[in-house]
């Protein structure tokens, strides 16, 4: 418990260092919201009236304080480009991303488990081979890559699933599946072979141990020796990695979003940073680095209770 | 998609006669009864008749989650087409180029074109059942004035004032005479709110379609408004945009289906979609060129053998082909289109001339390199270009140092700034328009810093001037004079390139901007 309250208090400190460093990031950028809006339509005159509008003349350190302290009370302030409430925007996007990374988790993760144990259990043979082998295929190409292949066979060819995912907010919960589907299985695809090989390789680490021979020589059958006593004691290092993969598929997954025009938080970060609309930087970048020590957190803790030995602290 | 193809398009849009169309034909190559096939598929899609009802879904580049209705804020497709769903302008640029009543029924100039009387229509109702006159005129026109962030306000600069003559007339009054000034009031900004409107989130317009749901950057639909106003407009019962970045995520939905119209074909893409069965091409040459400017009080440009070196240095025709697979035409230093009835025909194409180059470069006497900066935020391509000028230079002799910015923050670091910069152009309705706003002595973005008191009184006279003879010497004289002194290296114009599916109808091919010049929403309907 006490673990616990210090990682969160640690991560919170982390969230607020990460907010300084956007801020600043954005502000170190060239041009400004302004000049990313009219572009070539602007004159001096129409870019003073909209940066006076906006409040960009001010300094940034004021700027910077107002947002925090609206941040505090969560109040996460509106769009400068739109005027639109910042959290109404973000809500609707970050649930789309989480439906996908949920997805694809769902499908992935088990199925990289399953078929890296069987690939341990089948050391060496021709089934490990050729798991191998596709993995570390849809691993190497890039996602877009892959993404159009899937398209160009599943969409256009034989127009199974659909190419463009733009769900809505009132898509039903099939529907989304149905539109999702292409991302889905693009993502699966690229996380499974990292997954896979770990949960291959740790298991294999654990099996050459002396316990393990004990158990082979008791005359236990391979699969109940891997399964039932070196994949618990394998588990801390798969964990971790399912865990950095889960935070793969919330964040990293800009490319796929836009092949798909899937609406999730990525393309609404990328617009956000190249119009430099701050406060929805702030908020899609705050929530990708929860994220990311929220889901650290989680498999720190779970590696914790996995292991007997560190649960019980001497 | 094939030269046919392309004078196929130009027929239907009456750019080029009938005859003119199978005289070119044959001279391609093209057999006699695959043109008379061809001319019957344009009369008969001129005489098709628009259907009423159904719903086009459009997918379309140029979209951003920072978009909004706000009509002052409009830079890109999806927003201008949207807006032509939900409101109407007080004059239209038709496809053949020529201004026609929207909002205003007709217009005339006084004072030698320094004031204009446009009178507006009557009985025209806006979505919340008030009815449009003279004070929305104004309020509309004046949002984009004074100090305002209007992308706008640079092209309504010449408007000294905006008033109220009756309840359905109002006046104009220039800062200097304008023969061409209807077709100011074309720019895409430029669209009818009612007096005093500024909640932006329900949007009321004239237009044929209203808003049902807007998601920025991602989609947008709209539906059949009341009765609308237009004769032979407004099919549309639903439209449906969804924002669509990748270009090849576009063609993709096309061909299979899931859209029925889209902007921006990959030019690289165009043979393959020719290809894909059920759907069309439709290709709009336009004003639209890249530009490399140098600022000639700047040294070394202030040489001018040193800006016809550059000029003699550039391969157009390379350009042309590499950028953009030759959907588009080369360019001869003037921003007038080939497609511009202003087009001066008569001055010779400049190609690609090492031995004249090296000479001028000789006679300029620089020995330094010159330093061209680019960046991709200026088009899709542009360091690309500055390569192949570099390297086409350094064919004459002629060192070129390319430095590529980066593209945050170029419309405000570097594009009016540096001396021998890469831009683009998007074309505008007049040639004189053309001329005064990148040209112009006063004009704020005259790039090239452009000052010549020549072609200032040429370009006054073109404005005021209402005798067709007369205004066409003077445009052409200043077409002459920016191909031989000015500051602009222009390779290359690009055609407008969309796509449809073979049932929608009255998507015609226009030169001012992709999916006809944004009208789509107005003009479209599916066929049965």
């Amino acid at each position: 418990m006490k673990l616990v309250t210090q990682r969160l208090g640690l991560g919170i400190l982390t969230l607020f260092a990460a907010s300084v460093l956007i801020f600043a990031g954005t502000e170190i950028l060239p041009g400004d919201l302004a000049s990313a809006i009219l572009a070539n339509n602007a004159t001096p005159e129409n870019l003073a009236a909209l940066r006076l509008e906006l409040g960009l003349e001010r300094p940034a350190i004021l700027r910077f304080g107002e947002w925090l302290f609206g941040a505090l009370r969560g109040d996460f302030g509106h769009s400068l480009a739109n005027g639109r409430d910042v959290l109404e925007e973000v809500a609707p996007r970050f649930g789309n991303t989480m439906f996908l990374a949920a997805y694809a988790a769902v499908v992935a993760v088990p199925l990289a488990v399953v078929l890296g144990l069987m690939a341990a259990i089948r050391q060496g043979g021709i089934y490990d081979r050729l798991v191998n082998l596709f993995t570390l295929m849809t691993i190497s190409v890039p996602e877009y890559f892959l993404a159009y292949i899937l398209i160009k066979y599943l969409a256009v060819g034989l127009g199974w699933f659909p190419s463009l995912a733009n769900v809505s907010p009132d898509s039903s919960f099939g529907d989304r599946l149905y539109y999702a589907f292409l991302p889905m299985l693009t993502l699966v695809l690229v996380i499974v072979a990292h997954m896979m090989r770990m949960t291959r390789a740790s298991v294999l680490s654990v099996m050459a141990s002396p316990y393990i021979e004990m158990a082979i020589l008791k005359g236990l059958k391979k699969s109940r020796i891997v399964v039932r006593h070196a994949l618990p004691n394998a588990l801390a290092p798969i964990i971790s990695v399912i865990a950095l993969n889960l935070a793969y598929l919330i964040v990293g997954v800009v490319v796929v979003e836009a092949v798909f025009v899937y609406p999730g938080l990525g393309q609404l970060m990328v617009d956000a940073v190249s119009k430099h609309d701050v406060p929805m930087v702030q908020a899609c970048g705050l929530i990708f680095a929860a994220t990311f020590i929220l889901l650290n957190m989680t498999a720190d803790i779970l590696a914790i209770l996995s292991n007997p030995r560190l649960r019980q602290p001497r | 998609m094939s030269e046919v193809g392309y004078l196929k398009d130009r027929l239907q849009i009456g750019a080029i006669s009938r005859r003119e169309f199978i005289g070119r034909a044959a001279a391609l190559g093209v057999s006699s009864a695959l043109i008379s096939t061809m001319v019957a598929s344009v009369d008969a899609a001129a005489a098709e008749t628009a259907k009423k009802g159904g719903l086009l879904r459009l997918g379309l580049a140029g979209g951003s989650t920072t978009d909004s209705i706000d009509i002052t804020t409009y830079t890109d497709s999806v927003m201008i087409a949207i807006s032509r769903g939900l409101f109407n302008g007080i004059v239209e640029w038709g496809e053949d180029g020529k201004p026609k009543p929207e909002l205003a029924a007709s217009w005339e100039p006084k004072n030698s074109a320094t004031e204009w009387v446009f009178n507006l229509r009557k009985g025209i109702k806006f979505s919340d059942g008030k009815e449009f006159t003279a004070d929305d005129a104004v309020y509309s026109i004046n949002l984009h004035r004074g100090e305002s962030k209007s992308g706008g306000a640079g092209s309504m600069k010449g408007i000294a004032d905006v008033k109220k003559l009756d309840k359905y007339q109002i006046q104009i009054t220039l800062s200097a005479g304008d023969a061409d000034f209807p077709y100011v009031l074309t720019d895409y900004h430029v669209l009818m709110v009612p007096d005093g409107f500024k909640d932006w989130s329900k949007p009321i317009g004239t237009g044929s379609m209203v808003l049902e749901k807007f998601d920025p950057g991602v989609r947008c639909s709209l539906k059949k408004g009341g009765d609308y106003w237009k004769e032979g407009r407004g099919h549309l019962d639903a439209a449906e945009i969804t924002v669509i970045t990748d270009s090849t995520a576009r063609l993709n939905a096309l061909i299979s289906g899931q859209l029925d119209a889209i902007n921006r074909v990959d030019h690289k893409a165009v043979a393959l979609l020719a290809k894909a069965p059920k759907t069309e091409i439709v290709r709009a040459p336009g004003g639209w060129h890249t530009v490399m400017a140098m600022q000639i009080d700047k040294a070394p440009y202030n040489n001018p053998d040193l800006r016809l070196a550059l000029k003699y240095g550039t391969d157009r025709e390379q350009i042309l082909k590499s950028l953009f697979s030759g959907y588009g035409s080369v360019g001869n230093d003037h921003p007038i289109p080939p497609n511009d009835p202003y087009f001066n025909k008569d001055l010779p194409q400049r190609k690609h001339d090492p031995e004249r180059a090296a000479f001028h470069f000789k006679k300029a006497g620089v020995s330094e390199a010159v330093l061209l900066q680019a960046s991709d935020a200026a088009f899709n391509g542009a360091v690309d270009m500055g390569a192949l000028f570099q390297a086409s230079a350094n064919k004459a002799g002629v060192k070129v140092d390319l430095k590529k910015e980066p593209a945050d923050g170029f419309w405000d670091n570097v594009w009016l700034k540096g001396a021998f910069v890469e831009s683009y152009w998007a074309g505008r309705a007049a040639a004189t328009q053309m001329l005064s706003v990148c040209y112009g002595a006063g004009a704020p973005w005259n790039e090239t810093h452009w000052k010549n008191d020549k072609f200032e009184k040429l370009l006054a006279d073109a404005r005021s001037e209402t005798d067709e003879a007369k205004r066409k010497t003077y445009i052409w004289d200043m077409q002459a004079m920016l191909h031989e002194e000015g500051g602009a290296i222009i390779p290359a114009f690009r055609d407008w390139l969309d796509a449809h599916h073979d049932n929608v109808g009255g998507h015609t091919p226009h030169g001012g901007f992709d999916m006809d010049n944004g009208l789509i929403l107005d003009k479209a309907f599916i066929k049965a």
